[in-house]
């Protein structure tokens, strides 16, 4: 697993340009959703929280899709199963790997938000950790995904049509707990939200793992 | 497994008979003798079908659900067969149930949608259901296309109950269920009928589905008539 997770590390590292292109990507959407709402700053830092993970959201189709596009190519990812190892070591260096790029997407995309938004705040760990979790939520069903729809036609439709509507609840948490920290929190309900996010990505992270082994095998 | 069986499959149109029988006596007696409810008045009887569409509904994805796992364990195709024509039939119902929320919900929220925690799971269950269907119409090989659809049931399956509770906890509305001791027979009389009539109804039309997917499966997987005949003087 180790090794699966530097090769794709090493593999994303030597892309980092689609990375740029990405961020640029999520940048840009952030911008676009302001017209969608208008130059009303108040609106706008109240919905920023939403913005950010939809911003995200529509970038981490991107990654995901690519993560898998390697692997089709010289059909790399037949070679990779007759290793002698696990496919769910394969699986969850891909996750993992995939975890981290779109955690420091989401990283990234922090500063954009709040100069477009004015949306700061003084809980910047908790937002961070809130963004991790959030990205762990989209990784571990996007990666199971992504290696589904890279061997198929039509994978750019594909992909989000499957992803969007399972990662609701993990969409749902990450922007409320999101919104809670910009906004304030006085009922004390991050915690809450934040248990329900790190369940989701609990049971994700072990049931994708699970069933991996069988959407490869040939 | 039965490809060649042409047989004409005379159970699931029994089935659909006996399901319009009911139906059409169970909507009898929720349109003329159950009496209007106190509140609500005449919108209420929109519940006659509703609730039955309801449960109706989450059964034939937990068919759907019971046909993935053993698909994946036995790999056998008629499951699969039976696995999408319970998920058609689960994503028309869910589709129904919709319709019929917003319909009435216009009347008594003065909404026609409200992000109360059943309706939003229904939606969410609903396109997640048609993601699979269409992703079924991309794959060509069927050992892939069995195989994916049966594990993206099982993930988009574990995922309906924490829709439910995550949205749950966002926002609700939706009024709490009634169980038959609360409600009078006059109520629910109407409300078993029909809750079969569904019944009855979703069955047969998942037996003549999974016929006509194992038939396309077979007329997919079998060789062109010319090579058919090549390998029939060989043999």
């Amino acid at each position: 697993m180790i090794g699966a997770l530097r090769k794709e590390l090493l593999l994303q590292w030597r892309t980092r340009t689609q990375f740029m292109a990405v961020f640029i990507f999520g940048a840009t959407a952030l911008l676009l959703f302001s017209f969608g709402v208008g130059p009303n700053a108040e609106i706008l830092r109240q919905f920023s929280a939403g913005f950010l993970w939809l911003g995200l959201l529509l970038s981490s189709t991107l990654t995901l899709a690519e993560s898998f596009h390697s692997e089709m190519e010289n059909r790399a990812l037949e070679g990779l199963l007759l290793l002698p190892a696990d496919p769910r070591a394969l699986y969850y260096g891909k996750a993992l790997a995939n975890w981290i790029q779109l955690t420091l997407l989401g990283w990234a995309l922090v500063p954009v938000m709040v100069v477009l938004y004015d949306a700061g705040t003084n809980r910047l760990p908790s937002l961070l950790l809130i963004i991790a979790l959030g990205a762990a939520g989209l990784s571990a069903p996007g990666t199971l995904y992504g290696a589904m729809t890279a061997q198929i036609r039509a994978k750019q439709t594909l992909l989000p049509l499957l992803l969007f509507p399972l990662i609701v609840p993990a969409l749902l948490s990450s922007v409320k707990a999101t919104s809670l920290v910009i906004l304030g929190d006085p009922m004390h309900a991050l915690g809450s939200w934040l248990m329900l996010l790190g369940a989701f990505d609990a049971i994700y992270w072990a049931l994708c793992g699970l069933l991996y082994g069988r959407v490869v095998e040939d | 497994m039965d490809y060649g069986n042409n047989r004409f499959p005379r159970t699931p149109y029994i089935l659909i008979a006996i399901g319009v029988a009911l139906f059409l006596t169970g909507s009898y007696f929720g349109l003329f003798v159950a009496p209007p409810e106190r509140y609500m008045g005449e919108v209420q009887r929109i519940m006659y079908v509703h609730v039955p569409t309801a449960w109706n509904a989450l059964l034939a994805i937990t068919f759907a659900l019971v046909c993935a796992i053993i698909f994946l364990f036995k790999g056998e195709f008629k499951w699969d067969a039976r696995l999408e024509a319970s998920i058609e039939v689960g994503c028309l119902l869910a589709f129904l149930l919709c319709c019929q929320g917003a319909i009435w919900a216009k009347p008594t929220w003065g909404v026609w949608w409200d992000w109360d925690p059943r309706l939003t799971t229904t939606a969410v269950l609903l396109f997640a259901f048609l993601g699979i269907l269409t992703l079924r119409k991309f794959v060509d090989d069927p050992v892939k296309r069995g195989v994916w659809s049966s594990v993206a049931t099982i993930i988009a399956y574990v995922d309906v109950p924490i829709v439910y509770f995550s949205v749950r906890w966002w926002n609700s509305l939706h009024q709490l269920q009634s169980s038959p001791e609360t409600v009078s027979s006059q109520f629910y009389i109407p409300l078993r009928v029909n809750a079969f009539a569904i019944l009855f109804l979703m069955t047969g039309f998942i037996m003549l589905r999974a016929r006509l997917a194992s038939l396309r499966l077979a007329q997919e997987v079998a060789p062109p008539p010319m090579l058919a005949e090549e390998v029939g003087e060989t043999a």
